[in-house]
């Protein structure tokens, strides 16, 4: 048979094309655009080149911003990992429970990012929120998010395992189920205990939707901006202050264009990098030999 | 090592069976010997999966005892029962080397690593997996996975059988052969009882020397293969055995000689007078090795029509109308095959009876 090349056919590429330009290309050149100048206003800029990178990486906040957010994921990825297989192990198999299960665990990650931020932010009021009068005045334990640090990143955290943690207890369901019952049985005539066959058998199973879970949950956590920001606006101080956070208040409430452009394309390496050195890590998780 | 004894074994998945037909094993009765390799043979569906995880103990049969040695082991969990299993597709712990996966069934009834250590090598050797120990058992080729799950079995000194739930299933043809005289060199050397589950009549009669099938939930005849091919007691295991199975004619009897539309085909006289006794649907059965064709009639002959060829290689089988009803008889390649109209002899030795399925006798 005669092929003869037909570059028409690349036409068909071109919605693609088109979609990812405006979704994707054109506002990572306009940041990289704005990033490199001095903008005074309308039609008023100066090519700076690498002055704002300079700047921002010489600036104290966005590193206090920076680990904080570390610590954050950290946190959201040592809790909700685990919490979620735990679950996951927990529901039910078959029957009318797991659709019951199923509906109420993923109830959190219907409702609007800026929604659950007001939920909890009345949730744990101290005057008048369920949680936080109920803590102050039933339990007599002091608890203020707008006042002390260490409520408002408990708040917040709570928040984030409340509504996050559904998605990676939906993953590890979907792994759980798909493991063939012949395992389970090999494992009993094997007299493997429980803890073994979650050992060597569940969560080796698990690792494709676990990686997709842990790379989620990181990226999300470390790009998170609503919740926090309805809740605590960044604060009490800066306690709650995490990169988007902080990006915004420069980008948008200061309207410094040019530094906001760097930051931005400093956050996007930093998620890039670290979503890269865990997917190859976890890739690797379990693959070497042994004796 | 052990004999196991099904003593009158029902089983339902359903909570509250109601009608027989709500039981995926209707009544099994059976013993098999220490030592022996047997097969499960029967078409999906048959319950015969479900019979072994009986065994195994994996299920609970809905009614009835499972007996090792004349011990009582129904109510035992299948870790506490001395067998062990290998299942359709290889199941491995991927994470694990070649090593320990086999030490895994020993790590977990705690002997010490040098016990370990030494049967471990001992099976790897039975084997041939000695190459592999220190490979991970994920990277394997499917038929080394299936002498894994198998060798997780061997290296249990206490294993009384271990039962195959169709082994061979993800095993490229030219391994299976491999694989099965490898199977049958184990069991010859170790001794140990093997219960085989396939829907594979070759498997099954080149594997065992005692081979049960099962239909709709029984086990409708249990012998050698060559008694199964002979002397099938039931008309399914005449129609699952055998390629082409066994041809079956509806029939009426009078005197001597079994009448099909018209024509009388000449049994043999201790048959026919079983015949007449018989209730229930009549039905002449005869292997298509076994149908004599001619061109020209003969003595106690049949008329029929050939209705086409098809040629296999070493043999033809040919399709023939005999009142309405298709026959297929089994010719060798170097025999002329007749056309049009032809005669068919019916040898009475191998022309069986069979009443409403079951072998008049």
């Amino acid at each position: 048979m005669e092929k003869w090349p037909n570059n028409r056919a690349w036409l068909l590429v071109l919605p693609v094309f088109v979609i990812v330009a405006f979704s994707a290309i054109i506002p990572l050149m306009t940041v990289i655009n704005y990033s490199v100048q001095d903008i005074f206003g309308p039609g008023q800029s100066v090519f700076v080149g690498t002055e704002w990178f300079r700047e921002m990486l010489a600036n104290d906040r966005l590193y206090e911003a920076l680990w904080r957010q570390f610590l954050f994921s950290g946190l959201v990825l040592l809790i909700e990992m685990p919490l979620g297989i735990l679950i996951a192990l927990a529901m039910p198999k078959k029957g009318w429970g797991v659709p019951v299960c199923l509906v109420t665990i993923a109830l959190p990650l219907l409702i609007p990012w800026n929604t659950i931020g007001t939920i909890w932010m009345i949730f744990t009021r101290p005057d008048i929120g369920l949680f936080g009068a109920g803590m102050n005045n039933l339990l007599g334990i002091p608890f203020d998010h707008t006042d002390n640090w260490l409520d408002a990143w408990i708040t917040v955290m709570l928040m984030e395992v409340w509504h996050w943690t559904p998605l990676v207890v939906l993953l590890a369901y979907a792994g759980l189920r798909a493991i063939p019952e012949a395992y389970y049985q090999a494992a009993r005539i094997d007299g493997a205990s429980a803890w073994a066959t979650f050992l060597y058998i569940q969560l080796p199973k698990m690792r494709g939707v676990l990686t997709i879970a842990f790379l989620l949950r990181f990226m999300d956590s470390f790009l998170i901006y609503a919740e926090p920001f309805v809740l605590t606006g960044g604060g009490p101080g800066n306690s709650t202050t995490f990169l988007s956070i902080y990006l915004v208040k420069i980008a948008l409430l200061q309207f410094d264009l040019g530094p906001g452009g760097a930051f931005s394309l400093i956050y996007f390496v930093i998620v890039l990098l670290f979503s890269f050195i865990f997917y190859q890590a976890l890739q690797r998780v379990g693959k070497g030999e042994k004796v | 090592m052990a004999r196991i004894e099904l003593n009158e074994i029902a089983h339902s998945y359903l909570p509250k069976p109601k009608s027989e037909s709500d039981y995926a094993l209707k009544r099994i009765h059976n013993v098999w010997d220490d030592g022996g390799a047997c097969a499960l043979l029967g078409p999906s569906g048959c319950g015969k999966t479900t019979l072994l995880n009986i065994i195994s103990g994996l299920l609970t049969p809905s009614r009835g005892r499972v007996l090792y040695d004349g011990k009582d082991v129904t109510g035992l969990p299948p870790e506490k029962r001395n067998i062990a299993q290998v299942f359709q597709f290889p199941v491995l712990y991927d994470t694990m080397t070649v090593f320990s996966n086999l030490a895994f069934p020993l790590r977990n009834r705690g002997l010490s690593e040098i016990e370990i250590r030494e049967r471990v090598l001992e099976v790897a050797e039975i084997l041939d997996l000695v190459p592999f120990l220190n490979k991970r058992a994920s990277g394997l080729a499917a038929d080394a996975k299936q002498k894994i799950s198998l060798g997780r079995g061997l290296v249990r000194s206490d294993v009384a059988a271990i039962l195959f739930d169709e082994p061979l299933t993800v095993i490229d043809p030219q391994m299976k052969w491999t694989l099965r005289s490898k199977l049958k060199e184990i069991h010859e050397e170790l001794k140990l009882s093997f219960i085989y589950v396939t829907h594979d009549q070759v498997e099954a009669l080149t594997f065992a020397d005692q081979v049960a099938v099962m239909f709709e939930g029984e086990i409708v005849q249990i012998g050698s293969p060559q008694d199964l091919f002979e002397n099938p007691e039931h008309r399914f295991v005449g129609y699952f055995i055998g390629s082409p199975g066994m041809n079956f004619l509806e029939c009426t009897i009078e005197g001597n000689e079994a009448r099909v539309d018209g024509a009388g085909i000449v049994l043999d006289e201790e048959a026919a007078a079983k015949a007449r006794k018989a209730r229930g649907k009549l039905e002449l059965g005869i292997r298509p090795m076994y149908l004599e064709v001619h061109a020209g009639f003969g003595d106690g002959m049949v008329r029929a029509r050939v209705k086409g060829v098809e040629d296999l290689g070493s043999y033809r089988i040919v399709a023939l109308t005999l009142a309405g009803q298709t026959l297929k008889a089994r010719l060798p390649e170097d025999k002329p095959v007749p056309e049009g109209e032809v005669w068919l002899g019916f040898p009475p030795q191998w022309t069986r009876l069979f009443a409403d399925g079951r072998l008049v006798k």
